[in-house]
């Protein structure tokens, strides 16, 4: 098959009429991505402010291989869950027989595929869960035109979960599970919706095996004071791809409360979009990256304040080993009329290598003058004078170094609320470490 | 209490409105015909006597510069620029060369006296004895347009062995020097504005401190922007050898006029071993008018070279006027630990727009380097900071701090920070704060409950607000800089 942009373009050519969801749109997307290629996809491609420091010539001239002992029985069986309701996607694609509603759960639309997830019992509250056919607001939040990656999702896209949670209720937690190990690359769609004064939290978890792309797109709608907490942990394969793209919209006294922790993949590139656009909407962006080898992960977030009175902060960590090179570019937006704005970023990293790299643009665009905004960012290695007051005290080095880097990483992940999911994400943490060892 | 008094008589003299260095000179002019190509070059090279070399150098510019395109990437918006429309030659009428202050153009005199030429020198160049003011010496390169015309302390300089001269000059007198320097820091083919400057710069100051020596007075040159439809493409170097000291101050102001002039400067430092350079710059040239109508386009790239171990260049800048800035003072920090400083206050108004900034680039063991900034908006006004600080695999040890905060008067300005931090090294550190916020209620309220008007309080606070900056100024300079901020901010409130 053909790998690049010309690849992708073959695929949807091929595949036109028979893709659910606004065709028109996916033409539209199409052209976009025909415009734009892959960032950095070609030698003479034209360099993109937003692609900066990362560039998908990797993708574009990736050979996609299918891992010869794929089973996705034994990757799920190889994860650390929560004890929570699942989704599990395989290849992008929906595996009921592997995933696992709870009774609380409803499905719309396709009922008959997704049907069997459900255990039984009462239907009246809850989640309402259904396929990517069904999603009402295909499109609604995202620019293909600006970005290209979204704009293939949009042209390729062909399953993902659609999550709704009624006005008032309290959805408990979801987890969507993507494991790859197929030939080829994967758009996945997810559409989440909470109503009025609604509560959800989200546990995305990625895993594979093999050289794949898993470039997955969540469009995302926070109603007048709901919650939802939005938790990432990517452990991909070390040789796969995963680019992944939200856009949330929050309004008026709703939270969008994420968090991200990306260990694994070959190249990663994680971009979230928020638009905080009622009175006293609020975001949290927080994430952490943990690279070796010759790892690249790029975090990159644009918060749109466009209405009063909103707050956004973000924390973001990298801690770089090998020859791994971790990115974050950050940009609050304010714009004219949203007064009394309270934004905050902060963006540390930790280089553990005199090979390792670390970039970072944390970007202020201020259209209004009451607001309150304030970044910081520190790069550098572990602090002498810790390291010598552990070391003072008999510890060796290779344990001070660890006690200091688990200490500065702990920190990041304080920033998870519930005690479970942080105890999932430090497991994730302690599974990388040893892997390093290894 | 003393200096709150003067701050307030300070604050009080320049309420009068409007741009009160707005008035223009007539003295015949000698031009060049409209338009830029290998002609126009071979005719700059002529007139300005250059060897067969500088006429080849900068015909290689202007080829390199045939095929670069303006950038866009800065926050700053402008009709097209017409390069064809412009004049590239324009020369003060010379009737033999003044050989002494008595010969130059008493138009020109005058000139310095309404500019308000600090101090002594405006008696010195009225001819009074040198001697006598020997201890607030500051010497005087005067650029009228493009050619410089008077040169004062000559002798002074002449005796420490400092070269301190019109680059044109230098071109014909020091040719080995300006050889071995000339667009090794900026080359010919940096960017867009520095291939032009290449290609057609008129004038500008050359400076050499040979070793060891400490300038024995503070440089000064006046740039001064007076023909109609003349671009101004001034050209800088200075050299401070092992262990050498120079501070040159730059402080502009330019006639008030409707017509968007262009003007692309170049500026190139070098410091050797030991050595320190300190540049200092109050640009208040003519911003336009309230309704954005005309002002002055500046697109400046100035960058230098800490070459030696231990050398330090610090850049530090008042920037208020200009319809546009585009100007990013740079360090490349070479040396072992070399010093790199970035002060730079940036103000705009009304219709202004400035992208200013600086880059350190940490290639030394050990180098330092230090980045405060601060902007404040008003009115229409766009003011981005952009930045970056990049540390190479072999900058062991190198240190960055940044501050940079933006200050918002009023709600229909803009304030944008675009930093960009690149670390290859462990054991770099790296550290940078940004805040942007307005003019606080309790800070107003206070100053006037002591009976401040409001833009006297405005003015009171946004000095505070620079303070850090303003302080590495030379003496005279942060008079005349706590002027400008007052004069650049009046209709800004109320």
């Amino acid at each position: 098959m053909s790998t690049g942009a010309t690849g992708f373009l073959e695929r949807y050519e091929a595949a036109v009429g028979r893709l659910p969801g606004d065709s028109a749109l996916r033409a539209a997307a199409a052209a976009a991505f025909k415009v734009a290629g892959l960032p950095g996809g070609t030698p003479r491609a034209r360099p993109v402010e937003a692609w900066k420091y990362t560039s998908l010539r990797p993708v574009a001239e990736a050979t996609f291989q299918a891992s010869p002992k794929h089973e996705a029985e034994t990757l799920l069986s190889g994860l650390t869950l929560l004890d929570a309701p699942r989704l599990v996607f395989v290849d992008g694609v929906l595996r009921a027989d592997l995933s696992d509603a709870s009774p609380t759960m409803t499905t719309v639309g396709h009922s008959a595929t997704v049907a069997p997830l459900l255990t039984g019992g009462s239907f009246t509250a809850g989640v309402q869960i259904a396929r990517f056919a069904d999603q009402p607001d295909f499109g609604t939040l995202t620019w293909p035109d600006r970005e290209p990656m979204v704009a293939l999702n949009t042209m390729l896209a062909s399953d993902g979960a659609t999550l709704d949670v009624p006005a008032g209720v309290d959805g408990g937690i979801v987890q969507l599970v993507s494991l790859s190990g197929g030939q080829g690359d994967f758009h996945p769609r997810h559409s989440i919706r909470l109503g009025k004064g609604a509560r959800l939290t989200v546990v995305e978890i990625s895993a594979g095996q093999g050289v794949y792309l898993l470039n997955t797109v969540a469009e995302i709608h926070v109603a007048a004071g709901a919650h939802l907490t939005h938790i990432r942990l990517q452990d991909e394969a070390a040789t796969a791809f995963h680019v992944s793209t939200t856009y949330a919209d929050v309004v008026a006294g709703g939270t969008y409360d994420s968090f991200t922790l990306n260990l694994g993949g070959r190249l990663s590139r994680t971009e979230v979009h928020t638009q905080l656009s009622g009175p006293g909407a609020t975001a949290h962006l927080n994430a952490a990256q943990i690279l070796a080898g010759s790892q690249h992960a790029d975090f990159t977030t644009v918060v749109s304040h466009t209405a009063p009175s909103c707050g956004s902060r973000q924390t973001v960590k990298n801690v770089l080993a090998g020859r791994s090179r971790g990115v974050f570019q950050g940009k609050i937006e304010v714009a004219r009329h949203a007064q009394k704005t309270d934004g905050y970023q902060m963006n540390q990293a930790l280089l553990l290598s005199p090979y390792a790299e670390v970039d970072s643009k944390p970007e202020l665009e201020i259209f209004a003058d009451d607001v309150k905004c304030s970044h910081g960012a520190t790069v550098g290695e572990l602090d002498a004078e810790q390291m010598f007051y552990l070391r003072s005290r008999g510890i060796p080095d290779a344990d001070a170094k660890s006690i200091l880097v688990r200490a500065f990483l702990a920190e990041a992940l304080d920033a998870v609320a519930d005690e479970t999911i942080r105890g999932l994400l430090e497991t994730a943490v302690e599974q990388w470490w040893e892997r390093q060892k290894a | 209490m003393a200096a709150v008094t003067e701050t307030l008589d300070t604050v009080q003299s320049v309420t009068q409105s409007g741009y009160k260095w707005g008035f223009e000179t007539t003295i015949e002019m000698d031009f060049a015909p409209k338009g830029l190509n290998e002609d126009i070059i071979r005719l700059i090279s002529a007139r300005k006597e250059e060897p067969e070399w500088m006429l080849e150098w900068r015909l290689k510019a202007y080829a390199a510069w045939l095929t670069m395109t303006e950038p866009r990437w800065a926050r700053v918006d402008h009709p097209p620029i017409d390069y064809q429309d412009l004049h590239y030659y324009a020369a003060p009428k010379k009737k033999a060369g003044p050989k002494s202050l008595d010969e130059v153009d008493p138009e020109l005199l005058k000139m310095y006296e309404k500019l308000g030429i600090p101090l002594k020198e405006r008696a010195i160049l009225a001819g009074v004895d040198p001697d006598t003011v020997e201890n607030t010496q500051i010497a005087v390169d005067a650029v009228f347009d493009s050619v410089s015309v008077a040169t004062t302390f000559q002798a002074t300089l002449r005796k420490a062995g400092v070269i301190f001269c019109p680059i044109s000059e230098a071109v014909r007198e020091h040719p080995e020097l300006v050889k071995q320097y000339l667009g090794t820091v900026v080359p010919t083919a940096d960017n867009f504005f520095a291939a032009l400057n290449s290609a057609v710069f008129t004038d500008g100051s050359f400076v050499y401190i040979p070793k060891g020596v400490r300038c024995p007075m503070e440089l000064s040159t006046y740039f001064r922007i007076n023909a109609r439809n003349t671009g101004q493409f001034e050209r800088t170097l200075i050299i401070a050898a092992e262990g050498a000291h120079v501070s040159y101050l730059e402080g502009c102001t330019a006639p008030q006029r409707d017509e968007n002039q262009l003007h692309a400067a170049v500026v190139e430092l070098v410091a050797l071993d030991d050595a320190t350079i300190k540049y200092s710059t109050v640009q208040n040239w003519y911003p336009g008018d309230a309704n954005g109508k005309g002002g002055i386009y500046n697109f400046v790239t100035k960058r230098g070279a800490c070459r030696g171990a231990r050398s330090k260049i610090s850049w530090t800048q008042v920037e208020t006027g200009s319809a546009i800035t585009w100007k990013y003072p740079s360090c490349v920090l070479l040396g072992e630990d070399s010093v790199g400083e970035f002060y730079s206050v940036a103000v705009t108004n009304n219709h202004q727009q400035a992208d200013t900034g600086t880059k350190m680039i940490h290639v030394g063991k050990g180098s330092r380097s230090t980045i405060i900034s601060k902007g404040i908006s008003a009115g229409h006004s766009n003011n981005t900071y952009r930045g970056l600080v990049k540390m190479l695999p072999s900058a062991s040890n190198a240190r960055n701090h940044t501050q940079c905060d933006s200050l918002l008067i009023g709600d229909q300005s803009g304030a944008h920070t675009v930093p960009y931090i690149e670390s290859r090294n462990l054991t770099a550190k790296v550290e940078h704060e940004a805040t942007t916020s307005k003019i606080a209620d309790d800070q107003l309220f206070y100053c006037r409950q002591r009976g401040l008007s409001e833009e006297d309080a405005v003015g009171l606070i946004v000095n505070g607000f620079c303070k850090d900056v303003l302080k590495e100024l030379p003496m005279e300079f942060a008079v005349e800089a706590q002027k400008l901020l007052a004069v650049s901010l009046e209709g800004s409130v109320g």
